[in-house]
């Protein structure tokens, strides 16, 4: 069964090291929150996963399907079923999203054969979820995108890409009230007994749309806290300051 | 888990040669003797005899230019000028000889003719072999037709405009092909006639040590529309070969007139071209040259805004990879009011290729209200590539509007990554970039011409991956 395991994972970038032995998995059918103050570790934590070069593994591993995919370039493990909707997404000039998300999808699933048109039913049907308009087909990959726009962008390549475990960093962010229930009924849609969720936010707002099965809290590098969706509330009310007093408490 | 490398292709899909017996090839090497014996073989009017050896003496006394590419390996002497593969030019495919035919059946040519073509030109070697027009068109009097047979057919207007523009002492390499031209196209649309799809001529090398000197005529009467458009090729060999050409593009009050080349030479060729146009009043011309392969290109499409009100765009991009050098850029000079131009390069160097900009925009005293816009952007794929910008210009009045920007740049590793993270491998998310980068050109090419040409970048850029 599809499972991503992260375990003792000790990592970093550019020299700094981030990551102080972090355990997770994510199996499909869950969702699973991960929230955790700025600077903490998390979009590090995904860019590991998806396996940026310029960030190095010290210690530990990652498996999906239980095997080790830490000595994978990022195609393969997108290839295998790994997506990372990104915090910060790249713009590409020059490059329309329709042809990209073409270009991609024929890469992902190349047991899929379609033809063009119904390609790009398959696309408009996921941009009527998203709201998005279908003219976005048309327009060059984030080139110029509004910050909610590069969000919902990342969500329909979620959605049009079908991978098996979806890491989602930040994509309730900088959207506004509506689009941001739009993007959570998008990701609701989407999940399914056979994919596994990581939610990566800051917010319990996302979580009142999409209900987690698990909530982690990650402080300097590793996860001080597991619970349900219970957890994000306090956190809302509560904020981190008693998590990582009690974080504090444990490593003394 | 099984997870496979793809494989890189890396080489020159247009680098196959033919065996084909010549009807007639001079001796190698270059004197008066070879300049007479063309132009006899031709059967030319003295006058063009005269001009030829006028660009003979030209190319003798004229030093060879040495503020561009590294010319030091053409060896005049042994480069063969005239080479003549067929006895006529076929007006149908069944007229060419098989041997050349099927070179162009595999360069695309009949095929690309019967779907979206209005004419087209085929030229091999030295000489044109096939020429074709669509009969409305013939009837509306466009010509389109092989220099040569042009000058036998319409001598008058061959004469009122031949060496106008790029005259024999121009430059080394206009005075050389001056001395030696043979083939190339004549265009010439009446006024009012708007050709809606692409006029194409197409230009093979096919022998070694050849020299390809076509002299291009393209007359755009007031008020006519039309797209000509250029395609060329050669084989790999060893030894160098040399291309030579002159473009002379006239374009009368009101005329549209744009010229699109797509050059795709194996990396042993010299492509020393000269282009340059005349917008007279209210009319627009419309450069688009793309340049990939050759070992050096020397090439600077340009423009003279002659007529008030003439407006001009070039575009040229050009990609470099090993041992290429494209030393390209644009022209415009403003010698009217009320004249506009833009200009945009874009150059991709990789594997130690270079790319040089080199561009002049000039202002003449008088030329008031005049806008002009350049844009160069250069886009390295590594380390040891190289790639330098040299704009020239000179403002005589100040009412001018001059816009100038240039940007240099690497591939981002965080955009390669993206991409990556989509599935792509790294050599095709950098294709991607890269013909995201070229975009611009490439949605000013008719459809079948836009494919073409991202397949051959991708294509170079695999095989120049380090
Ligand atoms: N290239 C780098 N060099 C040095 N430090 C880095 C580098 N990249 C990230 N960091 C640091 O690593 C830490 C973790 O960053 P990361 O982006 O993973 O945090 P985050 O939990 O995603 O934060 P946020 O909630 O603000 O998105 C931060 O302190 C950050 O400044
Ligand atoms: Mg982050």
């Amino acid at each position: 069964m599809t499972a991503l395991e992260v375990k003792n994972l000790h990592a970093g970038v550019d020299g700094k090291a981030i990551l102080h032995g972090l355990d997770l998995t994510v199996r499909a059918g869950e969702i699973h929150a991960l929230m955790g103050p700025n600077g903490s570790g998390k979009s590090t934590l995904s860019h590991v996963l998806m396996g940026h070069i310029r960030y190095e593994v010290y210690e530990g591993d990652v498996l999906l399907d239980g095997t080790s995919i830490l000595g994978l370039l990022p195609h393969y493990r997108a290839r295998l079923g790994l997506f990372l909707g990104f915090q910060y997404p790249q713009e590409v000039p020059g490059i329309k999203m329709g042809s990209f998300l073409n270009a991609a999808y024929k890469r992902m699933h190349p047991e899929n054969e379609m033809e063009i048109p119904e390609f790009f039913a398959y696309v408009d049907e996921r941009m009527n979820l998203l709201k998005l308009d279908p003219s976005f087909g048309a327009r060059y990959l984030n080139d110029g995108f509004s910050g909610g726009e590069k969000k919902r962008a990342e969500v329909l390549q979620m959605l049009v890409l079908a991978p098996r475990i979806a890491i989602l960093d930040e994509s309730d962010s900088g959207l506004d009230i509506d689009a941001l229930k739009t993007v959570a009924e998008a990701i609701d849609h989407f999940a399914s007994p056979e994919v596994g969720i990581l939610l990566i936010t800051h917010y319990q707002r996302l979580l009142d749309y999409v209900t987690p099965d698990f909530v982690h809290v990650m402080v300097d590098g590793r996860i001080v806290r597991s619970g349900g969706s219970d957890l994000a509330q306090k956190l809302e009310e509560l904020g981190y300051k008693w998590i990582k007093e009690e974080a504090t408490v444990e490593v003394t | 888990m099984v997870l496979e490398q793809e494989t890189v292709n890396r080489e020159y899909k247009y680098g196959f040669r033919d065996d084909i017996e010549y009807v007639y090839r001079t001796a190698k090497g270059l004197s008066e003797d070879v300049v007479r014996e063309i132009s006899g073989l031709k059967d030319e009017p003295e006058w063009m005899l005269k001009m030829r050896l006028r660009g003979y003496s030209h190319f003798l006394e004229r030093v060879m230019p040495d503020w561009g590419g590294d010319l030091d390996d053409i060896d005049f002497d042994d480069i063969r000028y005239y080479l003549k593969p067929s006895e006529k030019e076929g007006r149908s495919w069944d007229e060419v000889p098989d041997k050349i035919r099927e070179t162009f059946d595999r360069l695309g040519i009949p095929e690309a003719e019967r779907k979206f073509l209005a004419g087209v030109g085929a030229q091999y070697d030295s000489e044109v072999v096939y020429h074709k027009t669509l009969k409305h068109l013939e009837e509306q009097g466009v010509v389109f037709m092989g220099t040569d047979a042009a000058l036998k057919e319409y001598p008058e207007i061959f004469k009122e405009y031949f060496a106008t523009l790029v005259p024999p002492e121009d430059n080394k390499f206009a005075a050389l092909n001056t001395a030696v031209w043979s083939g190339g196209s004549f265009v010439y649309v009446p006024k009012g006639v708007k050709v809606e799809q692409p006029l194409q001529a197409y230009f093979r090398i096919n022998s070694e040590n050849m020299g390809q000197f076509e002299r291009t005529l393209i007359i755009g009467d007031e008020d006519c529309q039309f797209h000509y458009i250029e395609g060329c090729t050669a084989p790999t060999y060893t030894t160098n070969s040399l291309h030579a050409a002159v473009v002379e593009v006239i374009a009368k009050p009101g005329a549209i007139v744009r010229y699109t080349t797509l050059q795709n030479w194996s990396d042993n060729v010299y492509n020393l071209v000269t282009k340059r146009a005349y917008a007279y009043e209210n009319s627009t011309v419309e450069w688009v040259d793309a340049n990939i392969g050759s070992r050096l290109t020397m090439k600077y499409p340009s423009v003279y805004l002659v007529g008030k009100g003439a407006k001009t765009e070039i575009l040229s991009v050009a990609y470099a990879g090993k041992g290429m050098h494209q030393d390209a850029g644009a022209k415009a000079i403003h010698l009217a009011s009320d004249t506009q131009s833009r200009i945009t390069s874009k150059s991709v160097s990789q594997n130690g290729g270079r790319v040089t900009y080199r561009g002049h925009l000039a202002v003449a005293k008088g030329a008031r209200n005049v806008k002009s816009n350049v844009r160069c952007d250069a886009l390295m794929l590594d380390a040891v590539s190289r790639s330098d910008t040299y704009p020239y210009m000179d403002i005589e009045e100040e009412d001018a509007s001059i816009t100038h920007e240039a940007t240099v740049g690497k591939i981002s590793e965080d955009v390669l990554y993206y991409l990556m993270s989509r599935g792509l491998t790294e050599n095709e998310a950098m294709n991607m970039v890269v013909l995201g980068f070229l975009e611009i050109f490439t949605k000013e090419l008719p459809m079948e011409y836009a494919v073409e040409f991202n397949r051959l970048i991708k294509m170079e850029i695999e095989g120049n991956v380090g």
